[in-house]
């Protein structure tokens, strides 16, 4: 099982079907404990990082979602979700994120609009065991105002929006994508689905 | 390369029915209309947008059980809109996997809706849709279908819009809409000088060069039209050969 976490933040509905679509046995799971039974663990996320820490935090998930990093479950991060990996972001300084990568989301600065809205082009820049399904220069869907700025390598793409910015971060036993994979049409499944199958 | 700028098709619905017919078929019901969307996903459209131009309140669990069937079979943005009048409403229809709901009449009533929306779900998933007509050398907002004029400057409220927590405009001319006269180049422009969010422009367009001058001439982010696309007099994919023979950035036609 797929567990997508239910923290009561975002888009799930999207992700779920998502993953269904690719045919994968994906739930949204609002129980802690069941993050035991999960063969790889999606975190979602939209909106404010300050909402969506809190809510993440008051639901209880933290601990296990680090007891399932430790065990070497699968983490898949989206959009705020991924930026929660990190240690926090300008967007909410009071709200720490999950600390699992080094470094901060920050407000984009210097661009035409925010947010950015729409597809763009992601530049691969590294490659990971579960980063398949996706080729250089394909097109994915983004819907943010804020960043990741990793403190260390773990930067996997980027896209162009005025400068470049964090697309794909990676580590061991992690992934994160700051795109909707659940609405970037055909190369958006293709990544969910070689997930899957490398994880499974 | 840099952020595409977006092709939308409008589709039109009444509840349960694409109102307007298609050239290729007939459409009559839900499932067909779902089917119409899967054709404009597979022909390239960047996002879908939806709006029910004469909600009742019933016609509104349509929209929720319609938006989520979407959801299950098209995996671009799509944005519902259409008697949209409480936050509530708006979170059952992004909970089934819309990504943005668009307010209209409601808003102009109560703009606190803006910020209730933007508050519990984002910015981003908080769209205004404002319906203007030139009148005395200035935007007039209108609404109701474009039938009933508010008294309010189009630009005014666009900014006030953004400020309560639009995350995007999506700006119809109604001197336009349904003419094929080209958008209307003017509003656009004005209206996306004065907002820092994304724009998208709605009302005149006929012709994949009409999407070009747009984007060649106002800072719009994207193009939406209905009805020259449902009668198939034009093409998503004709509309990207074009910006993309200007120099436009546009996602690919994926085959």
């Amino acid at each position: 099982m797929i567990a997508i976490v239910d923290y009561g933040v975002g888009n799930l509905a999207s992700v779920r079907k998502a993953f269904i679509a690719v045919g994968a046995q994906a739930e949204l799971v609002d129980d802690p404990e069941r993050l035991r039974e999960a063969r790889a663990v999606v975190l979602p996320g939209v909106g404010h990082f300050g909402h969506c820490a809190r809510e993440f935090d008051r639901s209880g998930f933290a601990p296990a979602l680090h007891l399932a990093r430790e065990r070497g479950v699968p983490l898949l991060g989206i959009c705020v979700g991924m930026q929660l990996f990190f240690a926090g972001s300008e967007e909410a300084a009071d709200e720490p994120g999950l600390g699992l990568l080094p470094g901060m989301a920050a407000r984009m600065r210097d661009v035409p609009r925010l947010p950015q809205i729409g597809w763009n082009e992601v530049r691969l820049q590294g490659t990971h065991p579960w980063l398949g399904g996706i080729a250089d220069g394909d097109h994915m869907y983004f819907v943010h105002s804020y960043a990741a700025e990793p403190a260390s390598d773990v930067v996997l793409g980027t896209t162009e929006y005025g400068g470049e910015r964090v697309a794909i971060v990676g580590d061991e036993g992690l992934l994160g994508v700051q795109f909707h994979p659940e609405k970037s049409g055909k190369p958006g499944l293709r990544l969910l689905d070689a997930f899957v199958k490398a994880v499974a | 390369m840099t952020l595409a700028k977006r092709v939308i098709p409008c589709l039109d619905v009444r509840g349960d029915k694409v109102v307007k017919s298609v050239r290729f078929e007939e459409t009559k019901d839900v499932g067909d209309a779902v089917v119409l969307a899967e054709r404009y996903d597979a022909g390239g459209a960047d996002e879908l947008v939806f709006l029910d131009i004469n909600a009742s309140h019933e016609r509104r669990r349509t929209m929720v059980a319609f938006a989520s069937q979407v959801a299950d079979r098209i995996f671009i943005p799509f944005t519902v809109g259409g008697g949209i009048d409480s936050a509530d409403l708006a979170a059952e229809i992004l909970r089934v996997g819309a990504d943005k709901v668009a307010v209209n009449s409601a808003a102009v009533r109560d703009p606190a809706i803006i910020g209730d929306i933007a508050g519990r779900f984002g910015s981003q998933a908080t769209v205004l849709s404002i319906d203007a007509r030139e009148h005395d050398g200035s935007w007039e907002v209108v609404v109701d279908g474009g039938r009933v004029g508010t008294g309010n400057d189009a630009i005014v409220w666009a900014r006030d819009a953004v400020g309560r927590g639009a995350g995007e405009i999506l700006l119809n001319s109604i001197d336009r809409d349904g003419t094929k006269l080209g958008f209307d180049l003017d509003l656009v422009r004005a209206v996306a000088d004065a907002v820092h969010v994304p724009v998208i422009a709605s009302g005149g367009a006929s012709s994949g060069d009409d999407f070009v001058t747009l984007f060649r001439e106002t800072g719009a982010d994207a193009g939406l039209a209905a009805s020259i696309f449902h009668y198939g007099e034009l093409t998503v994919a004709q509309v990207k050969d074009a910006l993309a023979r200007a120099g436009i950035p546009v996602r690919p036609v994926l085959s």
